[in-house]
């Protein structure tokens, strides 16, 4: 079953078309890679399907609704979770809170509840809290809850972003490079939780660049250049399409592929 | 039970908060009534910028408009009071919400602006109600002149009069105050409008819908400063358009900004905005300029603001004892 279908999907800015006529399903339960050249449109195509853009054209389905216009808050009340290229944390907040930030929208204690410290707000606070330091136990950093969120180390922030991104009871984890600026042992301990994120029942889509991770990973691959698709299929057959490779692969770092 | 605790010994700061309250409960035993009257007024002041601490503080909304709101609640007590003979604490939750409903009216279109920009819109709030004031727009505001004769609050037949004994009613509100945004600030939604501060892009993208909790701060903040609007006109028994003017507004956004975030900072820096001058009075011509002299070395000094506010606290079970017994 798909868990998202997009649907000749078109964002332009200006004159430029970052997304051209896009269309990938991404199958309940598996990781799928978009990969592509620089420049490719690939974190455009995330941001039209988390709601930071709305495409001019085409749609998106998510669980067969279409989600598209909706506001990212809602998105994520739905169940698609995202992590940021550049490293978005609320760094000055301490680790447990950045957590406790994807938690919000599934905790319902209004203002009412809140100022007047019900007990029903406080045993939602400490369920919450609880919760959240089992995604910090998740990827490794409970031990880090009281330090300031911009204080970790790159790779930790990394994490991070994923255990806030797991806290909303996500459906689908939307990651943007992942891997971005880790190291090896970083890199290996991230195919880790990826595969527990997958083994929990959760449909991972993500960008990535380090091609190892991904040929490692994924089920599925999203090829694009220019904003158009030029290939899609499982890692084995589409590292050998001859459009990848002139376009992506062959580049000046072949290498890299293995 | 630390996590429910409200005062928290392990905080130095904590100490400095007892001793606080304990000094402001005992003190008009020493003062006469002309400093008790600067205690009331420096007490409504502090309301006023708790009030505006949660919009501004906790949201990170540049508002510079709460005198409006302020004013909005001062005029429907006054009204409720000197035409319909309202008794003034049953207009209290009338004035709050009216100046709830004007915020919500006037924050829906402006609320998504960034916020230098939204910082000049709510400056022309402050302006639009004052001089829909002046100019009598319904015919029951009194012109340039306000209000006059609004009657003294009772309190289960007590009549409320002396200076004394509106120091005891301006601070127990504002006790009430520190004790409900203290819990709302420790609660999901006082951390919802941290991460709106720190970065509302990513807060939107964890699904924390941003304009509706700032609408609601702002809306909150807007009921708090109407309440005290009602201790307002009540004390004075008078109420005009000039006391609402874009200085009031000015003067509660320094407090909290000076504050620097914390609710014992907003408290401590409308001792000093409000009480300084009086001192100072003595020096007549030069003390606005000490004054203005003291705020631009508090700025160099600590630009952060008197007190930022500390990290919340959560009781989560010691790791370290936990994994030794899972070893053993």
């Amino acid at each position: 079953m798909n868990l998202l279908e997009v649907e000749g999907m078109s964002k332009i800015f200006g004159g430029l078309v970052a997304v051209n006529d896009l269309d990938f399903t991404v199958e309940e339960g598996a990781v799928v890679g978009l990969i592509g050249p620089n420049g490719a449109g690939k974190t455009t195509v995330f941001n039209c399907i988390t709601g930071n853009y709305v495409p001019e054209r085409g749609d998106v389905h998510f669980q067969g609704k279409s989600i598209k216009g909706l506001k990212p808050h809602s998105i994520v009340e739905l169940g698609i979770a995202r992590t940021f290229q550049t490293i978005r944390l609320f760094s000055r907040l301490s680790v447990l809170e950045n957590v406790l930030a994807g938690r919000h929208c599934r905790l319902k204690s209004g203002f009412l509840a809140s100022m007047l410290h019900l007990p029903s707000q406080r045993r939602e606070e400490r369920d919450a809290v609880e919760r959240c330091m089992q995604e910090l136990e998740f990827v490794g950093l409970a031990n880090a809850w009281r330090e300031e969120g911009g204080s970790l180390a790159y790779g930790s922030q990394r994490l991070l972003e994923i255990a806030r991104a797991l806290a909303s009871d996500p459906k689908l984890v939307i990651l943007d490079e992942p891997a971005g600026g880790m190291n090896d042992q970083e890199t290996s301990d991230l195919v880790n939780v990826i595969e527990a994120i997958r083994k929990r029942g959760i449909t991972v889509l993500l960008i990535e660049h380090d091609m190892r991770l991904v040929m490692k990973i994924c089920h599925k691959l999203v090829v694009l250049e220019h904003g158009t698709l030029i290939a899609e299929g499982v890692p084995d057959v589409v590292r050998r399409d001859p459009a990848v490779i002139e376009a992506y692969l062959g580049s000046d770092d072949n290498d890299e592929v293995y | 039970m630390s996590q429910s605790a409200f005062l928290d010994f392990s905080d130095k700061r904590t100490y400095g908060a007892v001793a606080m309250g304990l000094l402001i409960a005992v003190l008009p035993l020493f003062l006469n009534a002309y400093w008790i009257d600067v205690c009331v007024s420096i007490g409504l002041y502090a309301i006023l910028s708790l009030s505006l601490n949660v919009i501004l503080g906790h949201a990170g909304i540049f508002h510079m408009g709460h005198a409006a709101f302020y004013a909005v609640g001062a005029y429907v007590t006054a009204i409720l009071n000197t035409m319909y003979q309202w008794s003034i604490f049953a207009t209290m939750p009338l004035a709050g919400l009216a100046a709830a409903l004007v915020a919500l009216l006037v924050a829906r279109p402006i609320i998504h602006l960034r916020g230098d920009y939204l910082l000049i819109v709510t400056v022309g709030i402050v302006e639009i109600v004052r001089i829909a004031l002046t100019n009598d727009v319904f015919g029951i505001t009194g012109g340039s002149n306000g209000i006059f004769g609004i009657a003294r609050p009772r309190f289960f037949g007590f009549r409320i009069v002396k200076s004394v004994h509106f120091y005891y009613l301006v601070w127990g509100m504002c006790a009430a105050t520190l004790l409900l945004f203290h819990w709302l600030w420790r609660s999901r939604i006082g951390r919802a409008l941290n991460y709106i501060k720190e970065d509302d892009v990513a807060a939107e993208g964890c699904g924390v819908d941003v304009t509706h909790y700032k609408l609601m701060a702002f809306v909150l903040g807007a009921f708090w400063a109407g309440m005290a609007g009602t201790l307002y006109a009540a004390k004075m028994t008078t109420i005009a358009p000039a006391s609402f003017n874009f200085m009031e507004s000015v003067i509660i956004f320094a407090v909290v900004i000076l504050a620097g975030g914390s609710q014992l900072g907003v408290l401590v820096s409308s001792f000093l905005f409000i009480g300084l001058p009086e001192l100072l009075r003595e020096f007549s011509s030069a003390r606005m300029l000490c004054f203005g002299l003291a705020m631009m070395i508090m700025m160099v000094w600590r630009p952060q603001g008197l007190m930022p506010p500390r990290p919340r606290r959560y009781r989560i079970p010691d790791r370290s004892k936990a994994g030794e017994e899972g070893k053993a």
